[in-house]
């Protein structure tokens, strides 16, 4: 039986719901020989600042159960090479959603960045970090904050006249429906949630921090339950959608993500231990809503 | 690179705390390492390719974290998920015709799939491991069988010259190069890279996400910028590495 897995994000048709998160995915390009992108119903590109960055440095990557925690540091090698560079070549070979994500410093570096991807013509959707929480001097403040979040929202949103902006979420606040609401107020189009969870993890021979950043993001399946119940609150607290993120690893997870409101989800560090997760996700959804009896995807969103 | 089931036919202890691994599946593994799943870890395990054959492929590991811990634990028959055709190996082309192989360690094992390689092209292939005792010699047998010349180095002077691999070095007369190779522990190849005069190329390790060039996990500082371990790498030139 025929499924229809298409989501309509502010305007922008996808596919279906499944988008490759931010930094588990590259420029889409490092995957192009593993398998067709055009399966995707949308990716979300490695994070964006506006000067190349290297980023933190190495160990970057520790284990935990049932999950993992990065301290890249937005390695990225700026707005320029991605608009210039990296959209280009990637929409030689994807005609689906790309989601630009951008980072910054300062209301300044999100202005100039958004305002470049707005008029870049391969970019659909740009999708505003606030919330990484692995670079010292950023990101942390602006979305850990009504007021910063609304802030960043506001100086976006003034020189993005083409694009749906989404903002993304950090989850390592106290309320993230009153950040949700405050970006939602200053003019998001939409909302991403959530990014890491701020971890740490010990080499206990060594008596040292693994990560050479002592703390890392962190994801992966045991944060699913987490990421779901603030999928739920910020959704049925706002009427803009939300594209939900956070452990996500089956097309029963995508099932249960878009119950609790989100209208598309994001796999991201499931990619990293299965660079086929997506396609996988994607192949398996049309059995398991046949399972559950369900005809068009879009039925289910914020059903619970 | 490519995801497939691989069953283990052989897992046996071949030196302290080091195992052999033979995977049997489909085709020939080709890349310079596999990113293995370890059941009830979260991500895989990068481990260099020692030998492959159509079918089958050969990894030696060492038991030093819960991870290989487990794996040593598996019988044959396991089923495992293997990612393959991972990083940019030696280039043995480089080579115009004798190498010298500079391993220290398990840093022998992925020399042996390039010494391999180089006696297929017909190279003369001279070949130095360093280890810290006598127990924990891999692939001595295997070297001797395949290549020109060969030397071992112990910390303990149980086996062989008493020192470094660069002290057996020194003590080989008319040792004629062209190009080498060196894979070990990063101390030893930064000494071995400053030692040796003439061009070569060094195996990096880093600890990795996904191990295909997309999660920027294993991204380290280069003369040209950074460049990440498993998809740049693992195997640098000794001119591009920053020790």
């Amino acid at each position: 039986m025929v499924k229809d897995l298409s989501v309509n994000l502010c305007g922008k048709s996808l596919r279906n719901p499944v988008v490759p998160a931010s930094g588990t995915f590259g420029f889409g390009l490092e995957l192009a020989d593993s398998f067709d992108l055009n399966v995707l119903g949308g990716i979300s590109l490695k994070g964006s600042t506006r000067e190349a960055r290297y980023g933190n440095p190495v160990p970057r990557i520790a284990e935990a159960q049932s999950g993992m925690l990065n301290a890249v540091g937005l390695q990225n090698p700026g707005i320029d090479v991605l608009v210039n560079s990296k959209v280009p070549a990637l929409r030689k070979i994807y005609n689906g959603c790309v989601i630009a994500n951008i980072s910054g410093f300062s209301l300044d570096e999100y202005r100039e960045c958004c305002a470049k991807a707005d008029t870049c013509e391969g970019i659909d959707i740009i999708e505003v970090n606030i919330s990484c929480p692995n670079v010292h001097n950023g990101g942390m403040a602006f979305g850990t904050n009504p007021n910063a979040a609304a802030e960043v929202t506001k100086a976006v949103r003034e020189v993005c006249s083409q694009k749906p902006v989404f903002i993304k979420l950090s989850p390592n606040v106290t309320d993230i429906v009153a950040i949700a609401r405050a970006c939602e107020n200053a003019g998001a189009d939409g909302l991403t949630l959530v990014n890491t969870f701020l971890g740490m993890r010990i080499d206990i021979a060594r008596r040292k921090p693994i990560l050479a950043n002592t703390t890392g993001g962190y994801s992966g399946a045991a944060i699913f339950p987490i990421a779901l119940r603030m999928v739920y609150q910020v959704a049925h607290a706002c009427s803009i959608p939300v594209m939900g993120c956070g452990g996500v690893t089956s097309a029963r997870d995508v099932l249960e993500m878009m119950m609790a409101g989100a209208t598309a989800v994001q796999v991201g560090a499931e990619n990293l231990r299965n660079p086929f997760a997506c396609p996988e996700i994607i192949e398996a959804l049309p059995l398991e809503m046949e399972r559950l009896g369900i005809q068009d995807i879009k039925e289910i969103i914020k059903t619970v | 690179m490519e995801k497939q089931l691989y069953t283990i036919t052989e897992n046996r202890l071949v030196a302290a705390d080091t195992y052999r691994l033979v995977l049997s599946g489909k085709g020939k593994v080709d890349g310079e390492f596999v990113h293995l799943e370890i059941p009830g870890f979260y991500l895989r395990r990068p481990l260099s390719v020692c030998d492959s054959e159509e079918g089958r492929f050969t990894l030696l590991y060492k038991t030093v974290g819960e991870g290989t811990k487990v794996l040593a634990t598996l019988p044959e028959g396991t089923q495992l998920s293997v990612l393959t055709g991972l990083g940019r190996g030696f280039d043995a082309s480089a080579c115009s015709r004798s190498a010298l192989l500079v391993g220290g360690g398990l840093g022998a094992a992925p020399l042996y799939l390039l010494a391999k390689e180089l006696k297929r092209q017909g190279k003369k292939v001279t070949v130095v491991l360093g280890f810290n005792k006598a127990d924990e010699i891999v692939l001595a047998n295997e070297f001797k069988a395949l290549c020109d010349g060969f030397a071992i180095a112990t910390l303990d002077g149980s086996v062989g010259v008493k020192g470094f691999v660069t002290d057996a070095i020194k003590g080989m007369a008319g040792l004629d190069y062209d190009y080498f190779y060196t894979c070990g522990p990063m101390i030893m190849m930064k000494v071995v890279c400053e030692a040796l005069s003439g061009p070569g190329e060094a195996s990096l390790e880093e600890r990795m996400g996904c191990g295909a060039g997309f999660c920027y996990g294993c991204s380290v500082q280069t003369q040209n910028g950074p460049r990440r371990v498993c998809k740049d790498g693992p195997v640098f030139k000794k001119e591009e590495i920053l020790w």
